[in-house]
Protein backbone atom coordinates (compact mmCIF):
# COMPACT_ATOMS: atom_id res chain seq x y z
CA UNK A 1 0.00 0.00 0.00
CA UNK A 2 1.41 3.27 -0.82
CA UNK A 3 0.93 6.19 1.04
CA UNK A 4 -2.16 7.72 -0.19
CA UNK A 5 -3.99 3.87 0.18
CA UNK A 6 -3.00 3.91 3.85
CA UNK A 7 -5.17 7.54 4.00
CA UNK A 8 -8.22 6.28 1.96
CA UNK A 9 -8.29 2.52 3.28
CA UNK A 10 -6.96 2.79 6.72
CA UNK A 11 -6.79 6.39 8.22
CA UNK A 12 -10.22 7.61 6.62
CA UNK A 13 -12.20 4.87 8.15
CA UNK A 14 -10.81 4.88 11.47
CA UNK A 15 -11.18 8.49 11.68
CA UNK A 16 -15.00 8.13 10.91
CA UNK A 17 -15.24 5.51 13.61
CA UNK A 18 -13.94 7.69 16.09
CA UNK A 19 -16.25 10.49 14.88
CA UNK A 20 -18.74 8.38 15.24
CA UNK A 21 -17.99 7.25 18.94
CA UNK A 22 -19.54 9.87 20.98
CA UNK A 23 -22.95 9.01 19.58
CA UNK A 24 -22.67 5.34 19.81
CA UNK A 25 -21.54 6.05 23.17
CA UNK A 26 -24.63 8.13 24.37
CA UNK A 27 -27.00 5.42 22.38
CA UNK A 28 -24.80 2.30 24.45
CA UNK A 29 -25.14 4.50 27.45
CA UNK A 30 -28.82 5.42 27.18
CA UNK A 31 -29.73 1.56 26.51
CA UNK A 32 -27.71 0.13 29.63
CA UNK A 33 -28.39 2.73 31.89
CA UNK A 34 -25.40 4.88 32.14
CA UNK A 35 -26.49 7.67 31.77
CA UNK A 36 -27.36 9.99 35.12
CA UNK A 37 -31.16 10.14 35.93
CA UNK A 38 -31.87 12.71 33.76
CA UNK A 39 -30.43 11.60 30.71
CA UNK A 40 -32.54 14.49 28.46
CA UNK A 41 -30.05 16.98 29.97
CA UNK A 42 -26.89 14.13 29.37
CA UNK A 43 -27.53 14.25 25.88
CA UNK A 44 -28.00 17.73 25.36
CA UNK A 45 -24.51 18.57 26.77
CA UNK A 46 -22.84 15.60 25.26
CA UNK A 47 -23.59 17.00 21.82
CA UNK A 48 -22.87 20.32 22.58
CA UNK A 49 -19.39 19.52 23.76
CA UNK A 50 -18.59 17.39 20.86
CA UNK A 51 -19.90 19.70 17.92
CA UNK A 52 -17.54 22.04 19.75
CA UNK A 53 -14.33 19.61 20.03
CA UNK A 54 -15.34 18.78 16.46
CA UNK A 55 -14.92 22.92 15.59
CA UNK A 56 -11.76 23.07 16.80
CA UNK A 57 -10.57 19.65 15.31
CA UNK A 58 -11.63 21.07 12.02
CA UNK A 59 -10.25 24.98 12.43
CA UNK A 60 -6.60 22.75 14.06
CA UNK A 61 -6.26 21.03 10.53
CA UNK A 62 -4.58 23.56 9.10
CA UNK A 63 -1.84 24.82 11.44
CA UNK A 64 -1.22 20.97 12.22
CA UNK A 65 -0.32 20.85 8.34
CA UNK A 66 1.68 24.07 8.53
CA UNK A 67 3.36 22.91 11.18
CA UNK A 68 4.16 19.30 10.35
CA UNK A 69 4.27 19.36 6.48
CA UNK A 70 2.20 16.54 6.73
CA UNK A 71 -0.46 17.42 3.52
CA UNK A 72 -2.53 14.60 3.52
CA UNK A 73 -4.05 15.83 6.85
CA UNK A 74 -6.40 18.57 4.82
CA UNK A 75 -7.92 15.26 3.34
CA UNK A 76 -9.36 15.09 6.78
CA UNK A 77 -10.83 18.57 7.27
CA UNK A 78 -14.36 17.47 5.65
CA UNK A 79 -15.03 14.90 7.77
CA UNK A 80 -14.22 16.77 10.66
CA UNK A 81 -16.70 19.90 9.76
CA UNK A 82 -19.32 17.43 8.69
CA UNK A 83 -18.96 15.65 12.25
CA UNK A 84 -19.31 18.78 14.05
CA UNK A 85 -22.36 19.80 12.20
CA UNK A 86 -23.80 16.42 12.52
CA UNK A 87 -23.38 16.89 16.61
CA UNK A 88 -24.51 20.49 16.63
CA UNK A 89 -27.96 19.29 14.50
CA UNK A 90 -28.74 16.40 17.27
CA UNK A 91 -27.95 19.16 19.98
CA UNK A 92 -30.52 20.97 17.87
CA UNK A 93 -32.81 17.90 17.65
CA UNK A 94 -32.48 17.28 21.12
CA UNK A 95 -33.06 20.79 22.33
CA UNK A 96 -36.31 20.99 20.55
CA UNK A 97 -37.60 17.61 21.39
CA UNK A 98 -37.12 17.76 25.25
CA UNK A 99 -37.10 21.42 25.86
CA UNK A 100 -39.34 23.00 23.49
CA UNK A 101 -41.63 19.93 22.52
CA UNK A 102 -41.96 18.54 26.13
CA UNK A 103 -42.91 21.85 27.36
CA UNK A 104 -45.63 22.37 25.43
CA UNK A 105 -49.41 22.47 26.15
CA UNK A 106 -51.33 19.80 24.04
CA UNK A 107 -54.75 21.29 23.54
CA UNK A 108 -55.90 19.45 20.53
CA UNK A 109 -54.26 16.14 21.78
CA UNK A 110 -50.49 15.46 20.49
CA UNK A 111 -51.22 14.50 17.34
CA UNK A 112 -52.68 17.85 16.08
CA UNK A 113 -51.67 20.98 13.76
CA UNK A 114 -51.84 23.34 16.53
CA UNK A 115 -48.96 21.18 18.26
CA UNK A 116 -46.81 21.97 15.08
CA UNK A 117 -47.72 25.42 15.11
CA UNK A 118 -47.26 25.97 18.98
CA UNK A 119 -43.52 24.01 19.04
CA UNK A 120 -42.58 26.70 15.90
CA UNK A 121 -43.87 29.87 17.82
CA UNK A 122 -42.02 28.61 20.75
CA UNK A 123 -38.93 27.51 19.56
CA UNK A 124 -38.85 30.96 17.75
CA UNK A 125 -39.68 32.64 20.65
CA UNK A 126 -36.94 31.27 22.64
CA UNK A 127 -34.71 31.88 19.76
CA UNK A 128 -35.66 35.95 19.88
CA UNK A 129 -35.43 36.02 24.08
CA UNK A 130 -32.55 33.94 25.13
CA UNK A 131 -29.71 35.60 24.30
CA UNK A 132 -27.40 32.10 24.66
CA UNK A 133 -30.30 30.18 22.26
CA UNK A 134 -30.01 33.31 19.78
CA UNK A 135 -26.46 32.85 19.85
CA UNK A 136 -26.73 28.95 19.73
CA UNK A 137 -28.86 29.21 16.46
CA UNK A 138 -26.53 31.55 14.69
CA UNK A 139 -23.55 29.26 14.84
CA UNK A 140 -25.57 26.38 13.94
CA UNK A 141 -27.05 28.28 10.87
CA UNK A 142 -23.88 29.74 9.89
CA UNK A 143 -22.58 26.00 9.78
CA UNK A 144 -25.64 24.59 7.67
CA UNK A 145 -24.44 26.11 3.97
CA UNK A 146 -20.79 24.89 4.73
CA UNK A 147 -21.82 21.19 5.11
CA UNK A 148 -24.29 22.11 1.93
CA UNK A 149 -21.58 23.30 -0.07
CA UNK A 150 -18.79 20.56 1.20
CA UNK A 151 -19.23 18.67 -1.98
CA UNK A 152 -16.50 18.06 -4.56
CA UNK A 153 -19.10 18.97 -7.06
CA UNK A 154 -20.06 22.13 -4.64
CA UNK A 155 -16.40 23.48 -4.92
CA UNK A 156 -16.16 23.31 -8.68
CA UNK A 157 -19.43 24.97 -9.32
CA UNK A 158 -18.62 27.60 -6.57
CA UNK A 159 -15.12 28.13 -7.94
CA UNK A 160 -12.14 27.46 -5.27
CA UNK A 161 -11.92 31.38 -4.04
CA UNK A 162 -15.56 31.56 -3.30
CA UNK A 163 -15.82 28.59 -1.87
CA UNK A 164 -13.01 29.63 0.49
CA UNK A 165 -14.45 32.90 0.91
CA UNK A 166 -17.55 31.16 2.24
CA UNK A 167 -15.95 28.15 4.45
CA UNK A 168 -13.98 31.07 6.56
CA UNK A 169 -17.95 31.04 8.33
CA UNK A 170 -16.44 28.30 10.13
CA UNK A 171 -14.50 31.45 12.44
CA UNK A 172 -17.73 32.97 12.75
CA UNK A 173 -19.16 29.13 13.93
CA UNK A 174 -16.73 28.56 16.57
CA UNK A 175 -16.47 31.92 18.21
CA UNK A 176 -20.72 32.02 18.30
CA UNK A 177 -20.13 28.12 20.05
CA UNK A 178 -18.11 29.22 22.31
CA UNK A 179 -19.94 32.41 23.54
CA UNK A 180 -23.14 29.99 23.47
CA UNK A 181 -21.30 27.64 26.13
CA UNK A 182 -19.84 30.63 28.06
CA UNK A 183 -23.00 32.31 28.64
CA UNK A 184 -24.89 28.91 29.73
CA UNK A 185 -22.40 27.92 32.16
CA UNK A 186 -23.60 28.61 35.48
CA UNK A 187 -20.92 29.75 38.34
CA UNK A 188 -17.66 27.78 36.73
CA UNK A 189 -16.16 29.24 33.67
CA UNK A 190 -13.16 27.92 33.59
CA UNK A 191 -14.30 25.22 30.66
CA UNK A 192 -15.82 27.67 28.12
CA UNK A 193 -12.75 29.65 29.12
CA UNK A 194 -10.51 26.42 27.92
CA UNK A 195 -12.61 26.33 24.35
CA UNK A 196 -12.36 29.78 24.19
CA UNK A 197 -8.20 29.84 24.25
CA UNK A 198 -7.60 26.65 22.00
CA UNK A 199 -10.34 28.52 19.13
CA UNK A 200 -8.19 31.82 19.87
CA UNK A 201 -4.82 29.66 19.27
CA UNK A 202 -6.05 28.34 16.16
CA UNK A 203 -7.58 32.00 14.92
CA UNK A 204 -4.54 33.59 15.93
CA UNK A 205 -2.24 31.25 14.16
CA UNK A 206 -4.13 31.95 10.90
CA UNK A 207 -3.91 36.04 11.60
CA UNK A 208 -0.25 35.71 12.64
CA UNK A 209 0.61 33.25 9.43
CA UNK A 210 -1.71 35.76 6.96
CA UNK A 211 0.49 38.77 8.24
CA UNK A 212 3.95 37.37 8.64
CA UNK A 213 3.16 36.06 4.21
CA UNK A 214 2.80 39.78 3.60
CA UNK A 215 6.42 41.49 3.19
CA UNK A 216 6.72 43.78 6.11
CA UNK A 217 7.64 47.16 4.69
CA UNK A 218 10.59 48.06 6.72
CA UNK A 219 12.07 44.51 5.07
CA UNK A 220 11.70 46.06 2.09
CA UNK A 221 13.54 49.01 3.07
CA UNK A 222 16.32 47.32 4.52
CA UNK A 223 16.57 45.41 1.35
CA UNK A 224 17.11 49.15 -0.73
CA UNK A 225 19.33 50.01 1.32
CA UNK A 226 21.53 47.91 0.57
CA UNK B 1 -27.02 7.32 68.49
CA UNK B 2 -29.55 7.62 66.10
CA UNK B 3 -30.77 4.29 67.41
CA UNK B 4 -31.25 5.70 70.89
CA UNK B 5 -34.60 6.88 69.51
CA UNK B 6 -35.53 3.96 68.08
CA UNK B 7 -37.30 1.65 70.67
CA UNK B 8 -39.42 -0.70 68.16
CA UNK B 9 -36.14 -1.21 66.13
CA UNK B 10 -35.05 -4.86 67.03
CA UNK B 11 -30.65 -4.84 67.11
CA UNK B 12 -31.47 -7.78 64.44
CA UNK B 13 -32.38 -5.30 61.97
CA UNK B 14 -30.02 -3.13 62.19
CA UNK B 15 -27.58 -3.62 58.94
CA UNK B 16 -24.10 -4.42 60.23
CA UNK B 17 -21.63 -1.42 59.92
CA UNK B 18 -19.71 -2.90 57.47
CA UNK B 19 -21.73 -3.91 55.39
CA UNK B 20 -23.51 -0.68 55.58
CA UNK B 21 -20.21 1.07 54.51
CA UNK B 22 -19.76 -1.11 51.40
CA UNK B 23 -23.24 -1.34 50.38
CA UNK B 24 -23.08 0.15 47.28
CA UNK B 25 -20.70 -2.76 46.47
CA UNK B 26 -22.96 -5.20 48.13
CA UNK B 27 -25.91 -3.69 45.55
CA UNK B 28 -24.11 -4.22 42.96
CA UNK B 29 -22.99 -7.43 43.04
CA UNK B 30 -26.25 -8.25 44.16
CA UNK B 31 -28.07 -6.44 41.16
CA UNK B 32 -25.72 -8.19 38.53
CA UNK B 33 -25.82 -11.62 39.71
CA UNK B 34 -29.52 -11.31 39.60
CA UNK B 35 -29.65 -10.24 36.34
CA UNK B 36 -27.12 -13.16 35.71
CA UNK B 37 -29.24 -15.65 36.50
CA UNK B 38 -32.36 -14.10 34.58
CA UNK B 39 -29.76 -14.18 31.73
CA UNK B 40 -30.78 -10.75 30.69
CA UNK B 41 -29.71 -8.52 28.19
CA UNK B 42 -27.85 -4.97 29.23
CA UNK B 43 -31.11 -3.43 29.23
CA UNK B 44 -32.41 -6.03 31.83
CA UNK B 45 -29.01 -5.04 34.30
CA UNK B 46 -30.12 -1.57 34.69
CA UNK B 47 -33.81 -2.54 35.30
CA UNK B 48 -32.82 -5.40 37.88
CA UNK B 49 -30.31 -2.75 39.33
CA UNK B 50 -33.05 -0.18 39.85
CA UNK B 51 -35.46 -2.51 41.65
CA UNK B 52 -32.55 -4.14 43.78
CA UNK B 53 -32.37 -0.21 45.02
CA UNK B 54 -35.74 -0.19 45.56
CA UNK B 55 -35.79 -2.86 47.78
CA UNK B 56 -32.89 -3.27 49.44
CA UNK B 57 -32.16 -1.62 52.99
CA UNK B 58 -29.02 0.63 52.21
CA UNK B 59 -28.05 2.18 55.55
CA UNK B 60 -29.58 1.83 59.33
CA UNK B 61 -33.59 2.43 59.56
CA UNK B 62 -34.97 5.31 60.96
CA UNK B 63 -37.91 5.11 63.25
CA UNK B 64 -40.63 7.99 62.34
CA UNK B 65 -43.86 8.81 62.44
CA UNK B 66 -45.80 10.31 59.54
CA UNK B 67 -46.54 13.80 59.15
CA UNK B 68 -49.74 15.34 58.26
CA UNK B 69 -47.31 18.24 56.46
CA UNK B 70 -46.37 15.47 53.85
CA UNK B 71 -47.31 16.07 49.99
CA UNK B 72 -49.01 12.86 49.58
CA UNK B 73 -50.40 13.72 46.07
CA UNK B 74 -47.75 12.67 43.96
CA UNK B 75 -45.46 10.12 43.15
CA UNK B 76 -41.91 9.21 44.74
CA UNK B 77 -38.52 9.48 43.20
CA UNK B 78 -36.81 6.54 43.34
CA UNK B 79 -34.16 5.79 45.86
CA UNK B 80 -31.61 5.98 43.24
CA UNK B 81 -32.69 9.17 41.21
CA UNK B 82 -32.56 11.12 44.72
CA UNK B 83 -29.23 10.10 45.42
CA UNK B 84 -27.14 10.06 42.19
CA UNK B 85 -28.18 13.17 40.92
CA UNK B 86 -27.21 15.86 43.63
CA UNK B 87 -25.88 19.44 43.46
CA UNK B 88 -23.04 19.83 46.12
CA UNK B 89 -20.11 21.30 44.93
CA UNK B 90 -18.07 20.73 47.59
CA UNK B 91 -17.88 17.40 46.22
CA UNK B 92 -17.63 18.77 42.21
CA UNK B 93 -19.72 20.04 40.05
CA UNK B 94 -20.80 16.99 37.82
CA UNK B 95 -24.18 15.89 39.00
CA UNK B 96 -22.72 12.73 39.85
CA UNK B 97 -19.83 13.85 41.84
CA UNK B 98 -21.19 13.47 45.04
CA UNK B 99 -22.63 9.96 44.87
CA UNK B 100 -18.63 9.08 43.76
CA UNK B 101 -16.89 11.22 46.50
CA UNK B 102 -19.17 11.65 49.54
CA UNK B 103 -18.84 8.33 50.51
CA UNK B 104 -15.73 9.42 52.59
CA UNK B 105 -16.91 11.82 54.32
CA UNK B 106 -17.39 11.60 58.12
CA UNK B 107 -20.50 12.27 59.66
CA UNK B 108 -19.64 10.79 62.87
CA UNK B 109 -18.50 12.16 65.05
CA UNK B 110 -20.44 15.60 64.40
CA UNK B 111 -21.63 18.66 66.18
CA UNK B 112 -23.06 21.85 65.22
CA UNK B 113 -22.08 25.59 66.49
CA UNK B 114 -24.39 27.65 67.98
CA UNK B 115 -23.42 31.25 67.81
CA UNK B 116 -24.54 34.57 67.58
CA UNK B 117 -27.54 36.64 69.08
CA UNK B 118 -28.92 33.54 71.51
CA UNK B 119 -28.49 32.89 75.08
CA UNK B 120 -26.91 29.30 74.43
CA UNK B 121 -23.98 29.70 72.17
CA UNK B 122 -21.51 26.86 71.80
CA UNK B 123 -21.39 23.44 70.36
CA UNK B 124 -24.08 20.99 70.52
CA UNK B 125 -23.17 17.17 69.21
CA UNK B 126 -25.45 15.72 66.91
CA UNK B 127 -27.13 14.08 69.71
CA UNK B 128 -28.33 16.96 71.55
CA UNK B 129 -29.58 18.42 68.38
CA UNK B 130 -31.69 15.25 67.73
CA UNK B 131 -32.77 15.05 71.57
CA UNK B 132 -36.26 14.60 72.43
CA UNK B 133 -36.87 14.55 69.01
CA UNK B 134 -40.07 13.00 67.36
CA UNK B 135 -38.49 12.02 63.92
CA UNK B 136 -41.29 12.76 61.29
CA UNK B 137 -41.35 11.63 57.29
CA UNK B 138 -42.22 14.43 55.68
CA UNK B 139 -42.80 14.11 51.68
CA UNK B 140 -42.10 17.24 49.91
CA UNK B 141 -41.18 18.51 46.07
CA UNK B 142 -37.72 19.36 46.11
CA UNK B 143 -37.56 22.31 42.86
CA UNK B 144 -34.19 23.11 41.75
CA UNK B 145 -33.03 26.33 40.19
CA UNK B 146 -32.08 24.60 37.10
CA UNK B 147 -35.69 23.77 36.58
CA UNK B 148 -35.89 20.53 37.53
CA UNK B 149 -37.94 18.48 40.66
CA UNK B 150 -38.34 15.56 42.40
CA UNK B 151 -40.08 14.94 45.23
CA UNK B 152 -38.31 13.51 48.26
CA UNK B 153 -39.45 11.36 51.43
CA UNK B 154 -37.21 13.24 53.74
CA UNK B 155 -36.97 12.35 57.15
CA UNK B 156 -36.33 15.24 59.70
CA UNK B 157 -38.42 17.30 62.27
CA UNK B 158 -39.00 21.16 62.90
CA UNK B 159 -36.27 23.73 62.52
CA UNK B 160 -38.06 25.63 64.75
CA UNK B 161 -37.61 23.12 68.17
CA UNK B 162 -33.70 23.77 67.53
CA UNK B 163 -34.06 27.43 67.51
CA UNK B 164 -36.45 27.53 70.31
CA UNK B 165 -33.44 24.99 72.19
CA UNK B 166 -31.13 27.73 71.03
CA UNK B 167 -32.97 30.57 72.75
CA UNK B 168 -32.38 33.52 70.30
CA UNK B 169 -32.30 37.07 71.53
CA UNK B 170 -34.65 40.01 70.23
CA UNK B 171 -32.00 41.43 67.90
CA UNK B 172 -32.11 37.91 66.25
CA UNK B 173 -33.86 38.56 62.90
CA UNK B 174 -32.44 36.04 60.44
CA UNK B 175 -30.02 32.49 60.66
CA UNK B 176 -27.24 31.77 59.11
CA UNK B 177 -26.48 28.33 58.61
CA UNK B 178 -22.85 27.17 56.87
CA UNK B 179 -21.86 23.83 55.46
CA UNK B 180 -18.88 22.03 56.82
CA UNK B 181 -15.63 23.09 54.34
CA UNK B 182 -13.16 20.41 55.22
CA UNK B 183 -10.34 20.16 52.51
CA UNK B 184 -9.51 16.78 53.36
CA UNK B 185 -12.50 15.26 52.78
CA UNK B 186 -14.28 17.56 49.97
CA UNK B 187 -12.21 17.72 46.89
CA UNK B 188 -14.46 20.23 45.25
CA UNK B 189 -13.66 22.88 47.48
CA UNK B 190 -10.25 23.20 45.78
CA UNK B 191 -12.11 24.94 42.59
CA UNK B 192 -13.23 28.34 44.06
CA UNK B 193 -17.08 28.38 42.68
CA UNK B 194 -18.58 29.52 45.24
CA UNK B 195 -17.38 31.15 48.27
CA UNK B 196 -16.97 28.44 51.32
CA UNK B 197 -17.98 27.48 52.95
CA UNK B 198 -21.55 27.60 51.59
CA UNK B 199 -23.64 29.83 53.38
CA UNK B 200 -27.59 30.07 53.35
CA UNK B 201 -30.12 32.48 54.94
CA UNK B 202 -33.41 31.97 56.68
CA UNK B 203 -35.40 34.78 58.15
CA UNK B 204 -37.14 34.06 61.28
CA UNK B 205 -40.11 33.57 60.51
CA UNK B 206 -38.99 31.45 57.94
CA UNK B 207 -36.52 29.41 60.11
CA UNK B 208 -39.95 28.94 62.62
CA UNK B 209 -42.25 28.03 60.18
CA UNK B 210 -43.67 24.54 60.17
CA UNK B 211 -42.72 22.89 56.90
CA UNK B 212 -38.78 24.19 57.48
CA UNK B 213 -37.33 21.23 58.65
CA UNK B 214 -33.52 19.45 59.52
CA UNK B 215 -33.77 16.34 57.84
CA UNK B 216 -30.99 13.54 58.77
CA UNK B 217 -32.56 10.84 56.58
CA UNK B 218 -34.47 9.99 53.83
CA UNK B 219 -36.73 7.10 52.38
CA UNK B 220 -36.60 5.80 56.16
CA UNK B 221 -33.05 5.80 56.64
CA UNK B 222 -29.85 7.29 58.04
CA UNK B 223 -28.96 10.55 54.82
CA UNK B 224 -26.46 9.20 52.38
CA UNK B 225 -23.74 12.06 52.56
CA UNK B 226 -24.27 12.78 49.43
CA UNK B 227 -27.80 14.08 50.34
CA UNK B 228 -26.16 16.36 53.03
CA UNK B 229 -25.30 13.65 55.71
CA UNK B 230 -25.83 14.24 59.01
CA UNK B 231 -27.79 17.15 58.94
CA UNK B 232 -29.28 19.79 56.39
CA UNK B 233 -31.75 21.91 56.06
CA UNK B 234 -34.96 21.56 53.93
CA UNK B 235 -37.36 24.30 52.68
CA UNK B 236 -39.50 22.78 50.26
CA UNK B 237 -41.29 26.11 49.02
CA UNK B 238 -37.46 27.94 48.29
CA UNK B 239 -35.11 26.72 44.99
CA UNK B 240 -33.45 23.48 46.39
CA UNK B 241 -29.94 25.92 47.22
CA UNK B 242 -31.42 27.30 50.08
CA UNK B 243 -31.54 24.02 51.96
CA UNK B 244 -27.80 23.98 53.26
CA UNK B 245 -26.43 20.30 53.90
CA UNK B 246 -23.63 19.06 55.87
CA UNK B 247 -24.58 22.01 58.86
CA UNK B 248 -22.03 22.77 60.88
CA UNK B 249 -22.11 26.06 62.31
CA UNK B 250 -25.79 28.17 62.86
CA UNK B 251 -25.92 31.64 63.64
CA UNK B 252 -28.45 34.17 64.84
CA UNK B 253 -28.26 37.79 62.85
CA UNK B 254 -29.40 40.75 62.80
CA UNK B 255 -28.74 41.39 59.06
CA UNK B 256 -29.83 39.58 56.07
CA UNK B 257 -27.19 37.42 54.95
CA UNK B 258 -25.32 37.59 51.61
CA UNK B 259 -25.94 33.81 51.01
CA UNK B 260 -23.38 32.39 48.90
CA UNK B 261 -25.19 32.10 45.62
CA UNK B 262 -25.90 35.87 45.84
CA UNK B 263 -22.55 36.20 46.28
CA UNK B 264 -21.77 34.55 43.38
CA UNK B 265 -24.11 36.32 41.14
CA UNK B 266 -26.56 38.37 42.59
CA UNK B 267 -28.81 39.58 39.50
CA UNK B 268 -29.38 35.92 39.11
CA UNK B 269 -29.81 34.20 43.24
CA UNK B 270 -31.42 36.48 45.42
CA UNK B 271 -31.83 35.86 49.51
CA UNK B 272 -35.64 35.04 49.61
CA UNK B 273 -35.17 32.42 46.37
CA UNK B 274 -38.93 31.42 46.78
CA UNK B 275 -39.91 29.08 43.61
CA UNK B 276 -42.05 31.81 41.59
CA UNK B 277 -43.12 30.56 38.10
CA UNK B 278 -43.69 34.90 36.96
CA UNK B 279 -40.08 35.64 38.08
CA UNK B 280 -37.87 34.09 35.39
CA UNK B 281 -33.82 32.84 35.99
CA UNK B 282 -32.27 35.79 33.78
CA UNK B 283 -31.10 33.29 31.14
CA UNK B 284 -34.40 30.46 31.20
CA UNK B 285 -37.76 30.35 31.73
CA UNK B 286 -38.64 29.08 35.67
CA UNK B 287 -42.43 28.94 34.55
CA UNK B 288 -42.21 25.13 34.12
CA UNK B 289 -39.80 22.34 35.07
CA UNK B 290 -38.74 18.83 34.94
CA UNK B 291 -39.56 16.36 37.03
CA UNK B 292 -37.01 14.09 37.22
CA UNK B 293 -38.11 10.43 35.64
CA UNK B 294 -40.65 12.42 33.55
CA UNK B 295 -40.23 13.64 29.87
CA UNK B 296 -43.20 16.37 29.93
CA UNK B 297 -42.54 19.57 31.64
CA UNK B 298 -44.90 20.16 34.81
CA UNK B 299 -45.91 23.78 35.23
CA UNK B 300 -43.84 25.08 38.24
CA UNK B 301 -46.64 25.91 41.02
CA UNK B 302 -45.74 29.63 42.95
CA UNK B 303 -44.19 28.28 46.73
CA UNK B 304 -43.34 25.43 45.14
CA UNK B 305 -46.93 24.14 45.61
CA UNK B 306 -46.42 25.68 49.48
CA UNK B 307 -48.47 28.97 48.92
CA UNK B 308 -51.27 28.24 51.37
CA UNK B 309 -49.03 27.54 54.38
CA UNK B 310 -46.33 30.33 53.39
CA UNK B 311 -47.47 33.26 51.18
CA UNK B 312 -48.91 35.23 54.21
CA UNK B 313 -44.92 35.29 55.16
CA UNK B 314 -44.46 37.64 52.19
CA UNK B 315 -47.72 39.70 52.46
CA UNK B 316 -46.99 42.92 50.88
CA UNK B 317 -43.70 42.26 49.68
CA UNK B 318 -42.46 42.83 45.85
CA UNK B 319 -41.51 39.51 44.50
CA UNK B 320 -39.97 40.43 41.81
CA UNK B 321 -37.70 42.63 43.42
CA UNK B 322 -37.14 40.20 46.25
CA UNK B 323 -36.35 37.16 43.93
Amino acid sequence: MNANQVVRRILKPAAFLAGLTPAIWLVWAAFTGHLSVNPLSDITNTTGIWTLRLLCVTLAITPLRRLTGWNALIRFRRMAGLFAFFYGTLHFLTYVIADRFAGLDFPDGIVALSTVRNLAASIGRDIYERPFITIGFAALTCMAPLAATSTAGMIRRLGGRRWQALHRLVYACAILGVAHYWWLVKVDLRPPQRYAAVVAVLLGARVWWAWARTPAPIRAGAVTRL
Amino acid sequence: MLIKNAPDLHSSEITDRRLYLNRRDFLRTAAGGAAAAAGGLAVAVGASATLAAQAAPHGRKLATVPSPLSTTSEKLNTWEQITTYNNYYEFGMDKAAPARYAKALRTEPWSVAIEGECAKTGTMNLEDVLKGETLEERVYRLRCVEAWSMVIPWIGFPLANLVRKCEPTSKARFVEFYTLADRRQMPGLVDPVLNWPYLEGLRMDEAMHPLTILAVGLYGEVLPNQNGAPIRLVVPWKYGFKSAKSIVRIRFVERQPINSWQASAAQEYGFYSNVNPTVNHPRWSQASERRIGEFFHRKTLMFNGYGDQVASLYAGMDLRRNY
